[in-house]
């Protein structure tokens, strides 16, 4: 009786259209938080696919953190033009300027923190009601309780003790004057999922994916890129070698892997035989046990 | 380890297979998620070195497995399980997703919530206890939500020597008590968790045993009819209008197909004004599709315009569902405030919403006996029962037991706006 079987991808794809259908029905103005990453690629991918032959409607967000690879914004920036899609950028340096932030120091310095100031305040500047964001609840034990409809308190606040049940396929995403709401539609995805899909949908990535040369030095068991503001250690020096990215996020704590993977196959194959969760090479993680849970809470993505 | 397996074509054609996890406190649940996903090769090499430390730092004496699943600071510190936790891992034939529910009684909202999506549950029974209090209640709620597949596992057989009999003991009390209980699909396994016994391999210990192992049922069990494949259902989430030039007079239906399928040129009838047309096209992004099965998301196109907006229904001509606004149904209720029975709340139903009263409240269902309770009718926190509400608006719908979709609701309170509970149409 079936005419076609559907595999995983498709359900998983499947679900994400529904839950970004499920966005636009029942909020006013939404935000897609769009870092340049493989992650919000991919929902940037499902959004298209949900509402064509509309525009995708969802504002591009992207938290600035004046700390990208330049590729990240070429990427961000020929998609922009592509969909004809709306783009604000939160800028984290805007918000150290206006003394709502408070840059770290020492050598693990990063901006990844202080970026739940710029999210917080672009939500509110811009009177976004949702956001959309690419967490993944493979990804770290705190997301793995992550609700697809995550509620935030007028303060960003998430209450992991308080979520509010989730059955079925039944959103609930009533909320109060100046709450809003996080939505995570690859919320059921696996690192090597989306890869997967990238591949099944031959969708374009940006080029750090993939192997290059790079300059980079190695802390604590993770190879960091270098760029001129970081500070080194005595004992740390700068080499040269085929590098790639697993994630990419902030330059100072995106961890790369010495790499020579060069197509969406090679790199399929490196994750399957990869023995390192993705997170393990994001030096914001393993500040400790609960470092995600606590910067979820204040609101991060 | 399955490198090659992954990065070949049949990845790519896997099936998805949600399953959900019961037991109490002491059963070895979190050791069982830990032994699948430690055997299959799940476990990274990072998460494995962080439980190591932190079953050192604990003073634990071996890896206590269980802290993989526990992601707040809090159920790590008080080592239970507060909220549903989703785990994730795959073999070369399927990927799997694990709800893991917590086993306190009081939350059987936590597991209410992980059976809603899942083909499959895993009852854990310790072999020492056997069939208890618990057990009921786990596969009661197994039963309410109409979870298609349900495995008995009989943990830590290695504490009862491994002895036959206790499993068989076990089994004859479990179909006992089930008796009541509509359970399409039941099965057996003795195993041990913590060692591993019949969890991934075979085990050595229990040559009496020559049924599959866990891994091995989960990976085959046929989840193909878990959907309803027969009644045309097709809820309308969001209504597609370009207004741009080159789709100037595109109108799309979009929605996911919640029950049986349809194809281009079916007669279809649209709820709730019983308006008829044919389905013109199916789109799916750039292409049109011959044909659109349960659960797949895709958008509609109708050959006559008729004013279709987000809560209306698709169906086909001649399989109709209930239309209504008296409804029966079976209760879960979530929240700290019972319900109230002169109250009203707001209902949410496929892509439609209502308000609704409360009717009558028939009985409160005791889970521990199976007995209906009429004389106490405060349905609180974790409690089950039937009633009968009237809404504000018909909903279109069918028997729970039917269809997982389209017979299922969720309570919204008015005031606060949580979800204070889940219904289950009869």
């Amino acid at each position: 009786m079936t005419a076609h079987s559907i595999n995983h991808l498709g359900e998983l794809e499947n679900e994400s259209i529904y839950v970004m259908r499920e966005v636009a029905a029942q909020f006013e103005n939404p935000a897609l938080l769009f870092s340049g990453g493989k992650d919000s690629i991919v929902m940037v991918h499902l959004a298209r696919k949900a509402f064509w032959p509309q525009k995708i409607p969802f504002t591009l967000a992207h938290i600035d953190t004046g700390h990208n690879f330049k590729e990240t914004l070429e990427y961000r920036d020929n998609l922009v033009e592509k969909l004809g899609a709306r783009l604000v950028v939160g800028s984290v340096q805007s918000s150290i300027d206006e003394g709502r932030a408070t840059e770290e120091s020492g050598f693990n310095a990063s901006r990844n923190v202080l970026q739940t100031v710029t999210l917080l305040d672009t939500i509110e500047k811009y009177k976004f009601d949702v956001a959309i964001g690419g967490g993944r609840r493979d990804e770290e034990k705190a997301r793995a309780k992550e609700r697809f409809f995550s509620h935030r308190d007028e303060f960003g606040q998430w209450d992991p003790k308080n979520q509010r049940p989730e059955l079925w396929n039944i959103f609930n995403g009533k909320k109060r004057m100046g709450e809003h709401f996080r939505v995570f539609p690859l919320s059921n995805w696996t690192e090597m999922d989306v890869w997967q899909y990238i591949y099944q949908e031959n969708i374009e990535m940006p080029s750090l994916y993939f192997t290059h040369r790079r300059k980079a030095f190695y802390r604590d068991g993770v190879w960091l890129a270098w760029a001129p503001f970081m500070k080194l250690k005595p004992t740390e020096t700068v080499v040269e070698d085929d590098f790639r990215c697993r994630t990419i996020g902030d330059i100072t704590c995106t961890g790369l892997s010495v790499s020579k993977a060069n197509s969406l196959v090679d790199i399929i194959r490196e994750i399957a035989a990869t023995r390192v969760t993705e997170r393990g090479g994001r030096f914001d993680d393993r500040r400790s046990e609960a470092a995600m849970e606590d910067r979820k809470r204040e609101g991060y993505f | 380890m399955f490198e090659s397996d992954f990065s070949s074509e049949a990845y790519l054609n896997m099936q998805l297979l949600r399953f959900t996890t019961a037991g109490s406190v002491d059963d070895g649940k979190s050791t069982l998620i830990g032994r699948l996903l430690y055997d299959s090769k799940s476990i990274f090499e990072d998460q494995l070195e962080a439980v190591e430390r932190d079953s050192i730092r604990r003073g634990n004496e071996q890896i206590n497995l269980a802290l993989l699943t526990d992601g707040l600071r809090a159920e790590r510190e008080q080592g239970i399980t507060i909220d549903v936790a989703y785990r994730y891992f795959a073999t070369p034939l399927r990927k799997f997703i694990i709800a893991d529910t917590p086993g306190h009684i009081q939350y059987t909202r936590n597991m209410v919530t992980g059976a809603s999506t899942a083909n499959l549950a895993l009852i854990l029974i310790d072999a020492r206890n056997g069939v208890y209090e618990q057990t009921i209640r786990h596969s009661y709620i197994a039963h309410l939500l109409q979870i298609p597949h349900l495995i008995i596992c009989v943990n830590k057989m290695d504490l009862m020597e491994f002895s036959e009999s206790t499993f068989n003991q076990i089994r004859e009390d479990f179909l006992a008590m089930s008796a009541k209980l509509s359970i399409p699909d039941l099965q057996f396994l003795p195993i041990s968790a913590l060692n591993g016994d019949n969890v991934v391999h075979p085990s050595a210990n229990m040559p009496w045993y020559t049924g599959p192992t866990l891994l091995h049922l989960l990976e085959t069990v046929d989840i193909t009819s878990d959907l309803n494949r027969v009644n045309a259902r097709f809820p309308v989430q969001y209504v597609i209008r370009p207004i741009s030039d080159e789709f100037h007079d595109y109108r799309g239906y979009a929605g996911r197909v919640a029950g049986g399928s349809f194809s281009k040129g079916d007669q279809v009838v649209v709820l709730p004004g019983m308006k008829e047309s044919t389905i013109e096209s199916i789109d799916l992004f750039e292409s049109s599709i011959p044909e659109a099965l349960v659960s797949e998301s895709v958008t509609i196109r109708l050959a006559d315009d008729i004013d279709i907006s987000r809560g209306d229904m698709i169906v086909k001509r001649g399989n109709l569902p209930s239309v209504n606004q008296e409804i029966d149904l079976m209760i879960c209720w979530f929240n700290e405030k019972p319900l109230n029975p002169a109250g009203r709340y707001i209902i949410r139903h496929t892509s439609r919403e209502a308000k609704c009263l409360i009717r009558e409240i028939d009985f409160k269902m005791d889970i521990n006996t199976l007995e209906h309770n009429r004389t106490d009718l405060t349905i609180g926190m974790n409690d089950i029962g039937k009633i009968r509400i009237k809404t504000t608006q018909a909903l279109f719908f069918d028997s729970y037991f039917q269809n997982r979709i389209t017979g299922s609701v969720v309570f919204v309170d008015e005031g606060t706006f949580e979800t204070v509970g889940a219904g289950m149409i009869i």
